[in-house]
Formats: C-alpha cells, structure tokens, sequence
C-alpha cells in the first residue's frame, strides 16, 4: 500500500515536473532576451548610479556624490523643470482632446472610420518626417504658413516658434498633443464601447439632457480609462527625448537650457560627456518620478474600486 | 416633433463641423508636405501657398535617392523592422501562452518581472544597455537594435491579456484529444488571437520603423544607419533642400500607412484587450 502511494506520488511529481518543463520551454525564448538585456541592465543601472565610470577606465565607488552633484548642476535643474512643464501642460490636454475626439467618433455618423482613421495619422508617422514638416509650418520666418494665417486670419503678431525660448516649450507641447491624441483617442473609443447602452436609454426615459448623461454616466464610467490613459500619458511624458530634439535641436541636435528635458541631460551626460555615474542618477530620478505617479495611480484606482 | 428633429439635424451638422475640422488639422501637414516635395526649393514658401503646384517637380523624388544612400537606409530599417516583429511576435506569444493557459512553478514570480518592467521606460536602463551590448562586441551592429526591440514585456503582456479571454474549455477538450500544448498554442490559440497579434504588428512595427534614439545611440557607421537617422542628417546637412526633404519624408512614412491601413480593422478591438480591463 506504502509503496503503491509512494510509487503514485512520484508519478504525479514526474508529471508536474514534465508540465513545468513544457511551460518553461514556451517562456524561455522571450525570457531569456528579457533577463539578460532588460533586467540585467535595470540592475546595472541602478549600481553605476552610485559609482564614477567613464565606460572605460575602473569603475569606483562614491556613494550618493552623483545624486548631490545633478541638483547642484542647473543643466540638470532646468532639464526637471521643463519636464514638468511640458507633462504639467501636454497631460490634461491630450486627455481632453481624446475624450472629446472619442466621443464624436463613438457617434452613428456617415465617414465614422475615415474619421478614426485620420486621428491616428500623426501617431503611426514617423517622427522626424512630421517634425520637418511642422519645423517648416512653424518657421519663425513670416512666410511660415501659420504665421501667415496669424498676421493675415487672426491679426496678432507672427511668433518665433520654436526660436524663441519664450515659445519653444509651447511649440513642443502643441506638436506632442496633435501627434498623439489619435492614440489616447483610441484607448477612450475602447472604454466608450465597454459602457452598457441600457444606462443611456434609462437615463434618456427620466428626461436626462445630454450634459447629464456625461457627467453622471459617460465620465463615472470611464473612470478606470482615464486612470490608465493618465499613467501612460505622464510615463511618456517623462520620456520625452525625440521630439525635443527634432523641434529644439539646432542642426548639430544640441538643445540649450530653454527646452532641455531629463532624457536629453540623460543623453548628453552619457554619450556626449562620458560620465555614466551622473546619468544613471538622472535616470534614476526620471525613475523615480515615474513610480511615484504609477503608485498614486494605483491608489487612486483602490479608492475607486472601493467606492 | 418638428423641434425635435430640427434639434437632431442641428446637433448632427455641428458634430460634421467638427470633425472636418479636426481632419484638417490632421491632414493638413501632411498634404503641404505632398505638396511642398513637388516643388522647387524657392517656391515652397511662396506667398500664397500653392497647394496643387501647377508644374509638379518629380524630379525630387529622382533626386533623393543620389542625394543620400537612401535605399540602404531604407533597406536597413526595412530589416530590422521584419526581424523585430518577427521576432516579437513570436516569442510573446509564446511566453503569453504558458502564462495564460498553463500551470507551473513560478508563474506568478516571472510574471510580476514583466509587470514591473513595463512601468521602467527604456530611457532609465539604456545607459548600461549599451555599455553591456558594448562590452559583447554588439556596439554598431544590427544585432544590437534587434535585441533592444525583440523581447519587450509589453508584447508578453498584452497577449496574455488576449488569452485570458479564451475559455479554458478550449484548452482542455483539445488535451482530452491528445494535443500537445505546442499543438494548442499552435491550431487554437494563434488562429483565435488576430486582433492582438494585429495591434501588436502595428505598434512593433510602428516603434521599430520609428525608432529614433536606439539607433542614435547604437550605430555610428553610415552604411548601417537607419531611415529615421538618415533623414535627420540629411535635414542637419541640408536644411535649405526644402522640396527634397519633403520627398524624403513622404517616402519614409509609405511602409507604415501600408501596415497600418491594411490592419486597422482589427485595431480598436486588440487595443480594447491589451490596455484596459474595466
């Protein structure tokens, strides 16, 4: 009996063993790629943040001098500000805008998927093909078409764009909303679609007007939407590199102070200045800001939840 | 009655209104751009615009293609981008499959790696990154970007998402069968799962095709440089060429409005599944 139980015992465990061994052959492939090359680094990242390397010589110990070294640095300073401007401003816009854009595209209306699909445009474009176009649109010069439309259309003074420190973070900000609205468009079009249509028809039944039935219906109920539209926006925000370096960038891609965001200090202190300690305490700090909205996200969402 | 339904057609041309106008605002750009890669430099900020030029100027689109090394550009990234969403396609829906229909030992544990990396954005570990490809020898070569690209938490993730929506019934009736799990994953899985894998080939392919900083950082020589960096050091070197590198730019955003256009229907419906779950 012993030995029949033992005997099934091991026969199971032989099976459980030969089921984990299938699971992690569908794992591995993907797995491996992800340890090696993006967990291994995260690790490293956080180790050189406390070390001086110049990706050469010894890599040394010093503790947190590179931390203390960034915020006295006003490169670095100014880097954080426009970050937060520029997330500050771009956030609550784009968010907006999407909400609205998905609400007239969720309508019964002829031409609804040319609509949809124009939205999207600006996103799937690549970068620098639409940043030279709107670098030529919004040239500070007054022949530039906006200016044109300015002077000629609305009879206020031509602006310098993206020339003048004054208006670059506002040129940025424009461009970064127009090109990825169509994205955030779609995520709310998805959650428009997840709500019931019997909540319209019975609030239409107790004479509701079509104000209250997006403050008390629509905007409840997307209530977990906006949450993750707003973590993906702001996590992105902060990641901003590129399209400050196709906007602001002069033709050698050097950014000055007015428009200087943190992955560009994070660039530049890496593969311009060689001094990896000091970008991975930035990067650090951009990481830091990010897990700080993704827990207050969290948060928020629990409170929902327990409503 | 009346008033009613003047309301509905009042409410309905302002809804037109608006979405015409956001049209515009969305093709404009890209119609001037057409139109300004038809022209000769000094007629593209001609007062008033001409938006259908009168005599088209295809030479430009002739012209590009000595200008720069072009075609290499474009054929390098052409590479990368088919290798990349190959690759990523592959094995997240692989790795999402264990995770979603199977049961094993530390399941939960590599998961929550995944999770947690997806709110880490690249720009915070792609110091070291390249200092650990460098110091493989990986610095300048294409294997770098492919590897950079093909593994992501993101496609692991929003394909689990996608099969934790197919019953697991499914699974079972085809082990009583007798299928292996590779046979599952295989006959039932990847047929059922088109939307997800769709939205997951638009974004690779969008990103990879896209790609700005990665290839910056990683290539220095200019016959493996990619088309997004190809054009910025042709708008760097020639700023004043205004027709050619709007030639350029058209050129550039084809392959991905092909990709997109072709699989947009599948499109709201994947991302429904791979972001938001009430």
């Amino acid at each position: 009996m012993a030995a029949q139980l033992s005997a099934m015992e091991k026969n199971m465990k032989k099976r459980q063993r030969r089921r984990n061994l299938v699971a992690y052959s569908f794992i591995a492939p993907n797995f491996l790629g992800f340890a090696i090359f993006t967990l291994g680094p995260i690790v490293l990242a956080l180790l050189m943040s406390f070390a001086e390397w110049d990706g050469s010589n010894e890599m040394k110990f010093i503790g947190l001098s590179n931390f203390v070294e960034i915020f006295k640095d006003d490169r670095f300073i100014a880097s954080l500000k426009n970050t937060i401007i520029y997330s500050l401003f771009t956030v609550p816009i784009t968010l907006v805008i999407a909400l609205g854009l998905a609400i007239l595209l969720n309508q019964k209306i002829k031409g609804r998927n040319f609509f949809r699909t124009v939205t999207f445009f600006p996103y799937v474009a690549s970068l620098v093909a639409v940043a030279a176009v709107w670098n030529m649109l919004f040239t500070p010069a007054k022949g530039g078409i906006v200016n044109q439309f300015l002077m000629n259309v609305l009879h206020v003074a031509p602006s310098k764009w993206a020339a003048s420190s004054s208006t670059v973070m506002l040129t940025i900000i424009m461009f970064s909303v127009w090109k990825n609205m169509g994205y955030y468009m779609v995520i709310y079009l998805a959650g428009l679609q997840g709500i019931s249509e019997d909540l319209y028809e019975a609030a239409s039944l107790d004479g509701a007007n079509a104000w209250q039935k997006f403050r008390h219906i629509t905007v409840p109920q997307l209530k977990p939407t906006t949450f993750f539209v707003t973590i993906m926006l702001t996590i992105n925000c902060f990641k901003v590199y590129d399209i400050v370096y196709m906007l602001a960038g002069g033709s050698n891609g050097v950014v000055n102070k007015s428009a200087m965001v943190l992955v560009y200090y994070i660039y530049e202190e890496a593969f311009r200045n060689w001094k990896l300690g000091k970008a991975s305490a930035s990067a650090l700090v951009l990481f830091a800001i990010v897990l700080v909205v993704t827990l207050i996200q969290f948060k928020g969402e629990k409170n929902y939840a327990n409503d | 009655m009346k008033s009613k339904r003047r309301n509905r057609i009042i409410g309905q041309t302002i809804v037109y209104v608006l979405l015409i106008l956001l049209a515009l605002l969305m093709l404009v750009p890209f119609v001037w751009m057409l139109s300004a890669s038809l022209k000769f430099n000094k007629d593209v900020f001609v007062i008033p615009f001409e938006w259908i030029p009168k005599e088209p100027r295809w030479q430009n689109y002739l012209d590009i293609w000595t200008k720069i090394p072009l075609a290499k550009f474009t054929l390098n990234t052409a590479k990368l981008t088919l290798i990349v969403t190959f690759l990523q396609l592959l094995t997240s829906s692989f790795a999402a499959y264990a995770f979603a229909k199977l049961e094993f030992k530390g399941r939960n544990v590599l998961f929550l790696a995944y999770v947690a990396t997806i709110a880490v954005p690249w720009q915070v570990y792609m110091v070291p990154q390249f200092m650990f490809m460098r110091s493989l020898g990986l610095a300048d070569t294409h294997l770098a970007i492919i590897i950079l690209q093909a593994f992501s938490a993101f496609g692991v993730f929003m394909m689990r998402q996608f099969y934790e929506g197919i019953p697991d019934s499914l699974c079972e009736a085809a082990r009583i069968d007798g299928m292996t799990e590779y046979g599952i994953y295989a006959k039932i899985m990847l047929p059922l799962s088109k939307p997800a894998l769709s939205t997951l080939i638009i974004f690779t392919f969008v990103n990879t095709w896209n790609d700005f900083l990665g290839p910056l950082i990683y290539l220095t020589t200019e016959s493996k440089k990619t088309l997004q960096i190809g054009l910025k050091m042709f708008i760097s070197q020639y700023s004043a060429e205004y027709g050619l590198i709007m030639a350029a730019s058209v050129l550039s955003l084809i392959p991905v409005f092909i990709v997109f256009i072709s699989l947009q229907k599948y499109f709201v419906a994947g991302i429904t599944t791979g972001s938001v779950k009430g």
